[in-house]
């Protein structure tokens, strides 16, 4: 389906070997193990998986089915030197998402002076008007962000899309490391990786620094809609590894414009909440009166100060299909700077001359609902039949501001262990971003999404995506002396930092 | 003009509830043509009142009361002074821009009735006169019921109905103006026009759009006018679930019968 060569993390751009001079240990680590070995280590890790109850439910499906997300064995790796400009694009991004919110919800400068259409903001169904004039502690609006990446050589990554709101997926990062280190420590003795496995306390550190009381230790929680929810894994995962409560709206109360939990012992301030329960279900007296999942009164102990909500409510403005487009404009506006992250190239369909080009080359192109998630609402051009390619010329059509269109990219590709032996497919790579009152840190790891059918460009899990570990490697590079002094051990699990 | 205003709210409990949280929204604005001389909410049992403001500007009390209680009654008295402003609003204090009061709600959503109608009355005018002309053929094509609305319609369905309430009149206004992309909202308050002298049992509700160069407007579908100086602005939102006088969240099983009684008095 390709007409150019994908560029292969491992391999380098040649697609064959020799791999990358600085992959040679981890090349070396594919030929020597055999296909049998991985496989058993895969299926090992996946076990251990549905044990745990990583699952996630797949929309749309009438059998409410939990699946595992399949786990590849072969890590996707990250040089330092790529590492730290990646990073410093991520910093500029988030920086410029925060100022976004925090200028949308308050002045709009940035409306008034014309970077972005009013109405874009203003009549966008994300844009929360319920919340409007309201600041979130410490002027943090986003203190989780995983920003979706795809590349397509050595130094070009792309964002394709920007998650404001309760990104999932940072119990994915730390689970396949747990099963890289278990099932192939050899590799973290070949490669110095940057440990993943401080997440919980970087990240409880980012939500005690937003608390808005300035004495004492903040009271944290997890704010869950319950179990039946497809991330209920990861919300009782982040509060048991954090050491915080994990609560249902029914364990809070506000009174008096203060939150409280319910404990045996009496009722307890609470100071922050990481709530993975949507805007739409927080506050039934704001949002949804029919929502049993929101706390009543929770937003007017937000709009007093009293705690902060972990994201801020509203943040879906931010990561909006139809401002995604404006985002490079909108880190230009806040950053004062050049953009050192793009976007891939997008045409916005609402434009008639966007609109014609993406007619004439529906062929090419992945044309995507403005408001749609996890692939669905998707065409991908290049692989879809030619009912679909008719089916989404006529709703383009009809509705052309619903869709933006962007170029079928040669994403990169990592060799990935299949039926048939070890080949490329193509990934993408979500890093968590964490912004706390100190400012932005990107975590030195993330989430490698993988499509695992070949030559498919569609990694969302719910499409039949799986993932990888993603390594980032710490600045010596590989370790030369393969002998126990410059190891790097793993006990139980947990790495042990050489010195 | 001086208006008084007595609000009662009235909420009793099939079974007893183990707390209450209400976010009340009853305590009108100071405009250019506004003054609250006097304005009190007392409440008939212990509760912890907060005050502070919503994201459409409004002025908000939340109401926490910790039970069991099996009623509670929520009493609203005041006065307030105001001016002619030919229904035009002046010095409130707006911290949303009017075109995001061009957005829909589930009780505001598009309608092609209301939609081919608007078109029909006001699709070739200049926004002040469209506006005008709207409200004037909604008060004369409804029977208004001035009950208080019992199941909640959206505007489209209420636009079929052989009478309506005055809150399904500004929603079915609001839609009509935004599909001639006039940006327009839903008003709550008080109006001694419409209840004059007499127990109302809802407070009153009416529109407002906004036209460039003049600001936002009053327009009151269930008198085919704009609100006088006989009318008290209380809350704006998009629809009337965004500006409704009471919102309330309460911890318990049963059902609650809920009274209302507002009087609006003229004081010479």
């Amino acid at each position: 389906m390709e007409t150019r060569p994908a560029f292969d993390e491992i391999m380098g751009l040649s697609g064959d070997k020799p791999p990358r001079p600085e992959l040679a240990a981890l090349g070396r680590w594919l030929e020597n193990t055999s296909g049998d070995e991985l496989r058993r280590r895969q299926e090992s890790a996946e076990a251990a998986f549905r044990q745990l109850g990583i699952t996630f439910a797949v929309y749309g499906e009438t059998e409410a089915a939990e699946r595992i997300i399949p786990f590849d064995i072969v890590p996707r790796v990250f040089l330092h030197e790529e590492w730290t400009r990646l990073s410093e694009g991520l910093v500029q991004r988030v920086e410029a998402i925060n100022a976004f919110l925090d200028d949308i919800y308050g002045e709009q400068r940035i409306l008034s002076e014309g970077v972005l259409p009013a109405d874009l903001v203003l009549t966008n169904p994300q844009f929360r008007p319920e919340i409007a004039g309201m600041r979130p502690p410490h002027g943090v609006w986003a203190h989780i962000c995983g920003i979706d990446l795809v590349r397509t050589g050595p130094d070009d990554f792309f964002v394709l899309e920007d998650n404001a709101r309760t990104p999932s997926g940072v119990s994915y990062m730390l689970e396949n490391r747990e099963a890289m280190l278990r099932l192939c420590p050899e590799l973290f003795r070949s490669y110095r990786v940057e440990a993943v496995d401080s997440y919980p306390d970087r990240l409880l550190e980012t939500m005690k620094s937003v608390a808005p009381r300035g004495t004492g230790t903040p009271v944290c929680v997890v704010l869950t809609p319950g179990h039946y929810n497809s991330a209920y894994y990861e919300h009782s995962f982040l509060a048991d590894s954090m050491g915080v409560e994990l609560v249902e709206a029914a364990d809070l109360e506000v009174d008096d414009d203060i939150v409280w939990m319910r404990t045996v012992a009496g009722r307890v301030r609470v100071d922050v909440i990481y709530r993975r329960v949507d805007d739409d279900y927080l506050d039934p007296l704001v949002f949804r009166p029919d929502s049993m999942l929101g706390v009543p009164g929770l937003i007017a102990a937000y709009a007093a100060g009293n705690v902060a909500i972990i994201n801020a409510p509203g943040n879906g403005i931010a990561d909006d299909k139809a401002i995604y487009s404006y985002m490079p404009e909108i880190v230009r506006f806040y950053s004062g700077g050049e953009v050192k992250l793009p976007n891939v190239e997008t045409w916005r369909c609402r434009e008639p001359e966007a609109l014609r080009y993406t007619l004439d080359h529906l062929g090419e192109l992945v044309v995507k609902l403005v408001d749609g998630s996890g692939g669905y609402g998707m065409l991908v051009g290049p692989t879809a039949s030619r009912d679909e390619v008719e089916r989404f010329r006529a709703a383009l059509i009809a509705e052309p501001h619903r869709y933006i269109a962007q170029p079928t990219l040669a994403l990169s590709t990592v060799p990935t262990l299949t039926d048939t032996g070890v080949s490329p497919r193509h990934v993408d790579f979500r890093p968590f971003v964490l912004t706390g009152a100190n400012g932005v840190q990107v975590v030195p790891g993330g989430l490698t999404r993988v499509a695992l059918k070949e030559g498919s460009l569609v990694v969302n899990s719910s499409q039949g995506g799986g993932t990888k570990d993603s390594f980032v490697l710490v600045p010596d590079g590989p370790v030369q002396n393969m002998g126990p002094s410059g190891m790097t051990q793993t006990m139980g699990g947990m790495r042990q930092e050489q010195n | 003009m001086r208006l008084s205003i007595d609000h009662r709210t009235t909420y009793r409990f099939s079974a007893p509830q183990a707390r209450l949280v209400q976010m009340l929204r009853l305590t009108p604005p100071d405009t250019h043509d506004q003054t609250v001389a006097h304005w009190k909410i007392n409440v008939d049992r212990d509760a912890h009142m907060r005050h502070g403001r919503d994201g459409w500007g409004n002025r908000v009390t939340m109401l926490y009361v910790n039970g069991p209680v099996t009623s509670i009654e929520i009493a609203v008295e005041g006065e307030v002074v105001t001016s002619h402003s030919d229904g035009v609003l002046h010095g409130a204090g707006e911290p949303l821009a009017p075109a995001v009061f061009l957005r829909a709600t589930e009780a505001t959503l598009p309608d092609p009735a209301i939609t081919a109608w608007a078109q029909g009355i006001g699709g070739d005018a200049q926004p002040l006169a469209a506006l005008h002309a709207i409200n004037t053929a909604l008060h004369e094509r409804s029977r208004v019921d001035l009950k208080r609305p019992e199941t909640p319609l959206a505007a489209g369905a209420a636009f079929g109905e052989p009478s309506v309430t005055p809150r399904d009149l500004a929603h079915i206004f609001a839609v009509a103006a935004r599909s001639l992309s006039i940006p327009a909202r839903y008003v709550s308050g008080y109006s001694a026009a419409a209840f004059l002298g007499r127990h109302a049992p809802a407070p009153h509700s009416w529109a407002e759009a906004h036209v460039d160069g003049l600001g936002w407007v009053g327009f009151d579908p269930c008198t085919g006018r704009c609100p006088e100086e006989d009318y008290v602005r209380v809350a704006v939102a998009l629809d009337a679930a965004g500006a409704a006088p009471v919102a309330g969240s309460r911890l318990g099983v049963g059902e609650e019968d809920l009274d209302v009684d507002v009087t609006v008095s003229r004081q010479g």
